[in-house]
């Protein structure tokens, strides 16, 4: 396994954000992690990246344990996150951007270039003199996802990809995900759109409340009706 | 005599960046309105001072006064902001947290140089006057404008040319992004107070040197003016602040040389008012979104 969770508890603010979690992802999966609203997955991105500290638990990469672990050395370990919201550095050029993202790689050996990068979002390549604040949403996630693999990502972690982009967009962004996983990339994909999330990742967990209430291969559970009834509401068409 | 005036208020100008930078810098970066910045420009004129009574020649003087204030300007980064930071509503109260730092420095000073105003020895700057094109420029003047440049120049090189300007960028737009990029928030920190901290003891000895006097006040009057510049310029910018610095040392001697002393500050604060109204965010500020992104 090159991620394994397990038993991972945390809270934050007095609200208990998760609740004995376990989740494990092999070379080259694509797992994700679906579920409402303020069931935990972001705080589970987190307590992977070392933002949040889980009150009891484990999570390894490699077996390496990453718990209280500080958040730069595990970005540092290759571990890197695409936050919610895309967290891009406004006042500074796409290339900036980009160039920032490299710094986690503190030594390692880069898998992607800037040259990659463009490849896979050619828009970036178009506007790489541009302030990444006045980018549209579907360009700010773009350049989150690439400042990630310019990182040299071991395993990359997605913060809800899709949030407030148009259809199209989203489509992109899930393509070049799809390019990603087919040149064996692991990837941990937050969704709130299950349907989109299903249809490209290899597995999936359900959360909700802080628990896993199902898990299983992504082509059964998007074809169980009652899964996507009951659990993702307005989830995606 | 015009001319004269205002290259005289431009060398002094060079001064009030180098103060005003280092001021801005704190701010911009880690918007902390730091009021110890006045101490520690105090503080490195009189290490300068104090190295020059020492036997040390005035260049070894100016570089242990630079390293020394940026020291002091770390220690109170640990020691009066690094807590607070960790609680989360840092603005007001390192404010506070400042204040307190800059007394605990002001009284250091004042009892060492026992409430004295004190003065480099007379021979510690060669006396050379440059005569050209009808001006008079001494060696101290040409060496403050010199360095001045060349201080200002450097720390805008490493700020927007250097991996570690662009480190340090991202820490101060997104601190949450920058530590998921494998950023120290920690180090960034250290050089930033570090490099605020040696431009304002730069500041110090050559306004010592300038006005040929130091004491444990000399801050405060700095602190308002730097003040001015850096909302004049635009909190947080260093083009602003240059700019904003430059011509407030221009206006200063030119209202001291043809109207009066005592009108130069109001003059000043007018001025500020009234850009304040035309231009909220100041002359080089960001629109209004921009400001609001940066505090966010």
């Amino acid at each position: 396994m090159l991620l394994s969770i397990d038993d991972i508890h945390a809270s934050y603010s007095g609200i208990r954000a998760l609740d004995g979690v376990s989740l494990h992802i092999a070379k080259g999966e694509m797992v994700a992690l679906i579920g409402p609203n303020g069931a935990g997955k972001s705080t589970l991105l987190n307590c992977i990246s070392g933002i949040v500290t889980p009150t009891a638990g484990s999570i390894k990469v490699e077996g390496v344990e990453l718990v209280r672990k500080p958040a730069r050395a595990i970005s540092r370990m290759g571990v890197l996150q695409s936050p919610e919201g895309r967290q891009v550095l406004p006042d500074m050029s796409v290339l900036e951007n980009l160039m920032v993202g490299a710094n986690a790689l503190h030594g390692r050996a880069p898998t992607h270039d800037l040259g990659d990068v463009y490849r896979l979002f050619p828009i970036l390549d178009e506007r790489r003199e541009q302030m990444a604040g006045s980018l549209s949403g579907g360009q700010q996630q773009m350049l989150a996802i690439g400042r990630a693999l310019m990182g040299g990502p071991n395993i990359l972690l997605l913060d809800e990809p899709s949030l407030g982009l148009a259809p199209v967009i989203v489509q992109q962004v899930f393509d070049a995900l799809a390019r990603l996983r087919q040149d064996g990339m692991t990837i941990l994909l937050v969704e709130q759109n299950a349907r989109k999330a299903l249809q490209f990742s290899d597995r999936a967990y359900v959360i909700e409340h802080g628990r896993v209430v199902t898990q299983g291969s992504s082509s059964e559970l998007a074809h169980n009706d009652d899964i996507l009834a009951h659990y993702m509401g307005t989830g995606g068409h | 005599m015009f001319l004269q005036q205002v290259v005289n208020g431009l060398i002094i100008g060079g001064v009030y960046a180098l103060f005003a930078l280092g001021f801005t810098l704190i701010f911009g970066i880690h918007k902390i309105m730091n009021l110890a910045h006045g101490g520690i420009f105090m503080t490195g004129a009189f290490i300068g001072l104090y190295s020059v009574q020492a036997g040390l020649p005035i260049w070894v003087a100016f570089i242990l006064a630079m390293i020394g204030a940026g020291l002091v300007s770390v220690i109170i980064e640990v020691t009066a902001f690094r807590r607070l930071r960790q609680s989360g509503e840092v603005e007001f109260s390192a404010l506070i947290s400042s204040i307190g730092a800059n007394l605990v420095l002001v009284s250091i000073a004042q009892i060492l140089s026992r409430t004295q105003v004190l003065r480099f020895p007379f021979d510690t700057f060669p006396i050379i006057i440059f005569s050209f094109w009808g001006l008079r420029v001494s060696a101290l003047q040409l060496a403050i404008a010199l360095l001045a440049l060349v201080l200002v120049g450097v720390m805008s090189w490493y700020l927007y040319k250097t991996a570690f300007g662009r480190q340090v960028r991202a820490v101060a737009q997104n601190e949450r992004a920058a530590l998921l990029s494998g950023i120290r928030p920690g180090a960034i920190y250290f050089q930033t107070f570090m490099l605020s901290g040696m431009l304002a003891g730069a500041a110090g000895v050559l306004v010592g040197l300038a006005f040929n006097s130091i004491h444990f006040m000399m801050g405060d009057p700095f602190l308002l003016r730097g003040f001015v510049v850096v909302i004049l310029g635009g909190l947080g910018s260093v083009a602003g602040a240059l700019v904003a610095s430059l011509g407030f040392g221009v206006l200063q001697t030119l209202s001291i040389a043809y109207l009066s002393a005592s009108l130069s500050d109001i003059i000043i604060f007018g001025l500020l008012f009234v850009v304040l109204l035309l231009r909220p965010n100041g002359l080089f500020g960001k629109d209004e979104a921009g400001v609001l992104r940066g505090r966010r």
